[in-house]
């Protein structure tokens, strides 16, 4: 075990992929020799050369593009995307082209390539860098959409990510790149969870918090919180849930939860309004309805534009506002 | 890897800069509209007598595909098609100009370039028929999927030419024409005011991808004229790109063969891409669905039908002897059983079974889609059951 940031974790688990396989190239804008705006690809041009860690025009769909033409040639590009906000000149070549294109060839062509997309707010930055575009893609058939929220998923997801035939999305919590986690290098993929699988990261019994991202740290504090409140000042005890596939979404861990819970709660950062939480409120009502005691709540971000960053703290869930909704649905 | 400006680019940039419309003197042409056959120093042609005949049987056959396929659509047959009319030299000569390892990516009008790379021309109707979205193997005879998007695929052939590099499957040049890959990508002059096309310039210039592009100019967007799309001839973009453009007539099988060829052979030897205008016209509507009389005037056919495309190699061949009339008669009969054999086939062409939409979504099974699949399959039992 070592201990790692996530920004570090996704460092070690690319260059692994790197090392097992030389079809594993990195494209996109400074990721060579800077080593990116987060340091995720840092050292690996100087190590790999400038072949496999292509510093690119500043040009998103052609990033993606160009990475399309590189997986039918045979190889395995993991594209970064800058900044969340940055991600939508390449809506084309990720929705029409990247998603579709085993599909439009009846399975003859296979297009193993990932997006590193950071993403979410809280770290003050200016407009279109605190995004969380994340259900754009989880909508589009054809794309696998995930986020990592601690070190040791980083570590695995990544590689497991490049190692999948579908394309992946791959979102990133951008305020968390410096959270320190435990992280075993060593041990391989044949060991870490499936990349479409849910994680339990708190057991609990009174109600079900999903949550994916960057929210798990906060959801994961809140619960904490509101397990120290002792019975008379309304202990409740939270299931956790850490998400990390969005399409798909792992119905049955989620499923198997609730029905013990009989409660749910739905946190994102992206705005509630036909967010993932909408989903996952549907599913969890099709699919759980005679176990349910209160109606599926979500918590997350409102149905404008991300805010200036002086206002983000009121935009972005916090632990009140998610115990909050907690508490409106014990009152069923 | 680094772009050394070469004596092409040179060449490329002296070019004099011409109209939009008129066919300046720049203009690379090897068989007049006429059938006159005119020498051009840079382009000597290596084509035999029989390698022209199959050109010319290319053509016709192409253009007899072409013409079922728009009666098919008339016929409720097709959903849309996208005629190729007029735009057969430039898709034969450049089509022909590749090599067995080069890859091609066409827009949803290559149906010559399909034929020259071997693509069953009843695969093309499927997709406009609604049967599928193409679906052929890439890989099997290395022409990609028809791309819808206008432009898309520039970035596709882009990406898939650093992959050439990268598997140093660039030839040197020195051990003659066998040696190396390149890719050729399709695309219209509309299509030039696309992101994605620049995108592609800028990337196939900075990483000296071995790349043709390929624009078949043939004047009309759908109902934009050229001069919607452009101020100056599209060959000259090249320029400010960093590489090479060439102006060819479109219409003229040979010259388009030979201007590729040295494009693509250029590519495979690591002197990068090159931008090819094969200056062209869209006889037919954009597709089935467009009325061409809407935006533009009925003289300007009549003169681009003085500079057809067949019937120049028709006059050349005939006057030269180099074919005789049961030549001739054989290819007009060839023609006719590839149109009934088209015709039978997409009218007997029968539907996917419903639950082909789940199928090949993703490399595995996934759950989500699978329960669907499963709802949809019982869905339609039930109907099974009532009857």
């Amino acid at each position: 075990m070592t201990t790692l940031t996530l920004s570090r974790a996704l460092n070690a688990g690319l260059r692994k992929a790197m090392e097992n396989d030389p079809k594993v190239l990195i494209m996109g804008e400074d990721v060579g020799k800077l080593g990116g705006v987060f340091r995720v690809t840092d050292g690996l041009q100087k190590d790999f050369g400038e072949d496999r860690v292509i510093d690119t025009p500043l040009a998103e769909s052609g990033i993606v593009g160009t990475a399309i033409g590189l997986a039918l040639r045979g190889y395995r590009p993991v594209c970064e995307i800058q900044f969340d906000g940055f991600v939508f000149p390449a809506a084309d070549q990720i929705v029409s082209q990247l998603a579709k294109m085993r599909y439009r060839s009846r399975g003859s062509v296979s297009l193993p390539v990932v997006i590193r997309i950071p993403c979410g707010g809280g770290i003050g930055a200016v407009e279109h860098h605190s995004e969380s575009p994340e259900v754009l893609f989880a909508h589009t058939g054809g794309l696998r959409v995930v986020a990592c929220a601690d070190a040791a998923d980083a570590f695995a997801m990544i590689q497991q990510s490049i190692s999948c035939d579908d394309p992946v999305i791959f979102f990133e919590p951008k305020r968390r790149y410096w959270d320190k986690g435990e992280v075993d290098q060593a041990s391989g993929l044949a060991s870490a969870l499936p990349l479409d699988r849910a994680k339990t990261v708190l057991e609990g019994s009174d109600v079900t918090l999903l949550c994916y991202g960057p929210l798990v740290r906060t959801c994961l504090e809140s619960a904490l919180a509101a397990r120290q409140d002792g019975p008379n000042q309304g202990g409740r005890s939270i299931e956790v849930i850490d998400l990390r596939s969005l399409s798909p979404l792992d119905m049955d861990a989620i499923g198997a939860s609730v029905r013990r819970t009989g409660r749910c709660v739905v946190a994102h950062e992206a705005p509630v309004y036909a967010g993932l939480g909408a989903e996952v409120a549907a599913r969890v009502t099709e699919q759980c309805f005679y176990h349910l005691e209160a109606p599926v709540l979500r918590v997350g971000g409102f149905a404008t534009p991300y805010p200036p960053s002086r206002l983000e703290e009121h935009y972005l869930p916090d632990l009140d506002r998610i115990l909050d909704a907690v508490d409106r649905t014990l009152e069923y | 890897m680094t772009v050394e400006p070469g004596g092409a680019i040179q060449a490329a940039l002296n070019q004099p800069a011409g109209d939009l419309r008129e066919q300046p003197a720049g203009l690379i042409q090897l068989l007049t509209p006429e059938g006159e056959r005119v020498d051009h120093p840079d382009y000597p042609l290596d084509l035999s007598s029989a390698d022209i005949r199959g050109m010319y049987r290319d053509l016709v056959l192409v253009r007899r595909i072409d013409t079922e396929a728009i009666s098919l659509q008339r016929q409720g047959e097709l959903g849309i098609w996208a005629s190729l009319l007029g735009q057969e030299a430039a898709q034969i000569g450049s089509g022909r100009a590749l090599g067995p390892d080069d890859m091609a990516f066409p827009t949803y009008r290559e149906h010559g370039v399909a034929w020259c790379r071997g693509i069953d021309p009843v695969k093309l109707l499927e997709l406009y028929r609604g049967v599928s979205h193409g679906g052929w193997d890439p890989a099997e005879r290395k022409f990609h999927l028809y791309t819808i998007v206008i432009g898309a695929q520039t970035l596709h052939a882009t990406g898939y030419a650093m992959g050439i590099q990268r598997d140093g499957a660039v030839g040197n040049g020195g051990d003659g024409k066998d040696s190396g890959e390149a890719v050729i990508v399709y695309f219209g002059d509309g299509a030039t005011s696309q992101g994605d096309v620049n995108e592609a310039f800028v990337w196939a210039s900075v990483f000296n991808a071995p790349i043709v592009f390929f624009c078949q100019n043939n004047q009309w967007a759908i109902s934009e004229p050229l001069e919607k799309q452009t101020r100056i001839p599209l060959y000259q973009r090249a320029r400010g790109f960093g590489f090479p453009g060439f102006r060819v007539d479109g219409n003229d099988v040979l010259a388009c063969y030979a201007v590729t060829q040295k494009a693509l052979q250029a590519a495979r030897e690591g002197q990068g891409p090159t931008l090819i205008e094969a200056f062209t016209y869209r006889m037919g509507a954009h597709t089935t669905t467009d009325d061409p009389t809407r935006y533009r005037l009925a003289s300007e056919l009549e003169l681009w039908k003085l500079k057809d495309p067949i019937e120049r190699v028709r006059a050349y061949l005939v006057r030269t002897g180099q074919a005789e009339p049961e030549f001739f008669a054989e290819v007009d009969a060839e023609a006719k059983q590839i149109g009934a054999r088209v015709r039978e086939a997409c009218r007997t062409m029968p539907d996917p079974p419903p639950l082909d939409i789940f199928d090949h979504v993703y490399a595995g099974p996934q759950a989500i889609l699978q329960a669907e699949r499963e709802q949809y399959a019982a869905y339609l039992d039930s109907f099974e059951e009532a009857r």
